[in-house]
């Protein structure tokens, strides 16, 4: 018998845990001399109060569905894919392979090429950990990790001595072409009669991520392979006696997590930037951590708890731009959420499960 | 290459390697307890600002040296308290641990200082000065000739060269780090703390049956973990440079961390390790590209170099890398 009823692990203990982050937040800012109310207000209206605000709000919860996915899928094969950000650089890699290179005709055939290749590429980096831990037992943890300043290094080397164009200091590719350009959601809902604002980055790719979540919940909880991925992470060797194999399962529960982290590339750098830079993913790959963390590694988790991170950085932009609060701030909430739903679970939970142990006795008695 | 600029290369080499060294042992500590901390890089980043701006405040560099361990030690005790007593992941909270370093370190500078997150540059007493041993050619030398030590070095023997340049003249924090080692080695492998830490990264059943505390001997391997942190962060900020920028640690806690890995969680080879991963970082700063015959070496090569050799010594192809057996476990008493 469960100790807690299914709506209290599920909504109760995040809830919690978001207002145990929310509160310590409130007291830093308190600290450094703001009103954390004001901050509220400010951020609420900034990123909310317009379609401007939610234009970026929503842009970087696109990011953060496609990241926080790759880490969800990961987790249900009891994996901890720390590498999201060295997989969405190099799905940014692809992204602008196929933009620069091929004479697209249309965008829509561009971004369909422009996922596929991105996801390769995140795929692909995320094969060798997933290969070293499936045949050679090595921490994916610390592999994944190694491999995001790998690519790091490799991104680096790539845009200063490779794809820079000629004459230029920058260490980023040229611009793509207009014939790439995804439309924005201005562009998309003016048709409709909707004045969305002109300058917000959110794009087209918004419907890709929402998409993403949808086919992963159904991959999960509804397919053969997602209920293997499920069972090889509820019990390894459960999974093996029932002749699930761990070394395919590693192989294509990573592949997925570095497919979904690459995919990030096409609303960043093919929706906002429309080149590749430099540290274009901006720790998106490790906000994917909190954002599966806080979502509870399902995707509708993830998709709401995505919007809500994006909520705080747009939100965060709006405090550094009119208050002496620095954009850190957003880091440190990032952090208390990763540190209350994610290590110190156990601090809430057992309190409650004695609270609802208790409950029930008395309703026995 | 002239052996005047070799001395150089190894004498920056030891510099950047101290706190790459310090990092290292204490992830050994930690480790070895069966405490996995990816969060050397947050605790780092904390000591390293707490000590620069107690440092700058006070003007006193060992006051700044205990304010870094003691900034250290709280986020060793929030790891702590997250793994042994809440039996949470310690790798998500290693994780959370940087992000909190990373965003308080800025957040607080900016509260205090007002220099878009660092802290002012630190000069005189609010620096650690470089040790000059006897008979070695230093700034005294340099002041009484009116001349650039440089050029004092240059034109002495070969081995005074080498006891000037690389053996004398660094911060008392190198030969601390350096003589830790030993240190290191004689806590873990003679003492019977050192024993009974090792038994509880291996089997902390085995360590409660005995009726010694496994909780206890954790937390007393993540406070020195905390400790040796707090080191590395004071000597990044106090000696190596002249105050706190943002994220200064630049990714050093990692290579700490590939370099434990490297070692196969051993001190002698932690010694070792770093001073690779030290070395390959003071040949990035000195050459940009490297030519060796013909083929151009890119500096990102020698800045991925630690990490891919930590991915191929994991992967076990030149010797298996086997990490302390109740790594990552919290341990839950049997009732």
């Amino acid at each position: 018998m469960d100790k807690m009823p299914k709506w209290a692990d599920v909504v109760l203990i995040p809830l919690i845990s978001l207002i145990l982050a929310a509160a310590l937040s409130a007291l830093v800012i308190l600290a450094i001399g703001e009103d954390p109310v004001a901050a509220v207000k400010l951020m609420v209206n900034g990123a909310l109060g317009s379609t401007y605000g939610w234009g970026y709000t929503l842009y970087y919860a696109t990011n953060f569905m496609f990241t926080g996915l790759a880490v969800a899928v990961a987790f249900h094969a009891r994996m901890f894919n720390i590498g999201g950000e060295g997989q969405a650089m190099l799905g940014g890699l692809g992204v602008a392979l196929m933009c620069l290179y091929i004479p697209w005709p249309h965008w829509s055939l561009a971004l369909i090429g422009a996922t596929g290749l991105a996801a390769l590429f995140g795929a692909a980096w995320a094969a060798i950990p997933a290969w070293l831990q499936a045949k050679r037992g090595s921490h994916i943890v610390i592999t994944t990790i190694m491999f995001n300043f790998i690519a790091a290094a490799v991104l680096n080397y790539v845009l200063v001595n490779l794809m820079r164009p000629k004459g230029s200091m920058d260490p980023a590719t040229a611009r793509f072409p207009g014939a790439v350009h995804l439309p924005t959601l201005h562009e998309l809902l003016a048709p409709i009669g909707l004045n969305f604002s002109k300058a917000a980055p959110a794009n087209v790719s918004l419907l890709v991520a929402v998409a993403a979540c949808i086919l992963v919940w159904l991959l999960i909880w509804r397919t053969r392979l997602g209920y293997e991925i499920r069972a090889y992470g509820h019990s390894e060797t459960g999974a093996l006696y029932a002749g699930i194999s761990p070394v395919r399962i590693t192989m294509i529960a990573m592949l997925i997590s570095g497919g979904l982290a690459g995919m990030m590339a096409i609303n960043n750098v093919m929706g906002e930037a429309e080149r590749l830079v430099l540290n274009a993913t901006e720790g998106a790959g490790f906000i994917g951590i909190a954002v599966a963390l806080m979502g509870r590694s399902h995707p509708f988790g993830v998709f709401l708890a995505a919007i809500l991170f994006g909520f705080l950085y747009q939100g965060g932009a709006e405090l550094a731009l009119w208050t002496t609060i620095p954009r850190e701030l957003i880091v440190v909430i990032q952090a208390l959420v990763i540190l209350f739903t994610g290590a110190l679970d156990n601090m809430v939970r057992m309190p409650l499960e004695k609270l609802f142990l208790a409950l029930r006795k008395e309703k026995q008695a | 290459m002239e052996f005047l600029t070799l001395i150089q290369v190894f004498d920056s080499t030891i510099r950047l390697s101290t706190p790459l060294l310090l990092a290292c042992l204490a992830g050994l500590f930690s480790e070895r307890a069966g405490i996995f901390d990816i969060g050397l890089e947050g605790k780092m980043l904390m000591a390293a600002f707490f000590s620069a701006a107690v440092a700058s405040l006070t003007g006193s560099v060992w006051l700044g040296l205990l304010a870094g361990i003691a900034a250290s030690m709280v986020l060793a005790g929030l790891h702590g308290l997250a793994s042994i007593t809440f039996r949470g992941n310690q790798l998500i909270s290693g994780v959370a641990i940087n992000f909190l370093a990373a965003g308080m370190t800025v957040l607080i500078a900016q509260d205090w200082f007002k220099q878009g997150g660092r802290t002012p540059s630190l000069f005189g007493q609010g620096r650690f000065p470089g040790l000059e041993f006897p008979g070695a050619i230093g700034p005294a030398d340099a002041e009484a000739t009116g001349r650039p030590v440089s050029d004092l070095i240059a034109e002495t023997n070969v081995v005074l060269q080498v006891y000037s340049d690389l053996i004398s003249g660094h911060s008392i924090l190198v030969y601390l780090a350096f003589l830790a080692v030993p240190a290191t080695w004689w806590v873990l492998f003679r003492t019977r703390f050192g024993l009974r830490l090792r038994a509880v990264g291996e089997n902390p059943a085995a360590v409660d049956t005995s009726g010694v505390s496994v909780v206890g001997l954790r937390y007393a391997a993540v406070a020195i973990c905390g400790l040796l942190c707090g080191i590395a962060g004071a000597y990044l900020a106090t000696a190596l440079q002249a105050g706190f920028v943002k994220d200064m640690t630049a990714g050093r806690g990692f290579i700490a961390l590939a370099a434990l890995i490297f070692a196969k969680w051993r001190p002698w080879h932690a010694m070792w390790a770093c001073l690779l991963f030290g070395f390959l970082q003071a040949v990035a700063l000195r050459y940009q590209n490297i030519d060796i015959g013909g083929v151009v070496i890119p500096v990102q090569v020698m800045d991925a170099l630690p990490y891919i050799l930590t991915v191929v010594i994991l992967a076990g192809f030149v010797g298996k890398a086997i990490p302390p057996r109740a790594g990552g476990e919290p341990y839950v008493k049997e009732r």
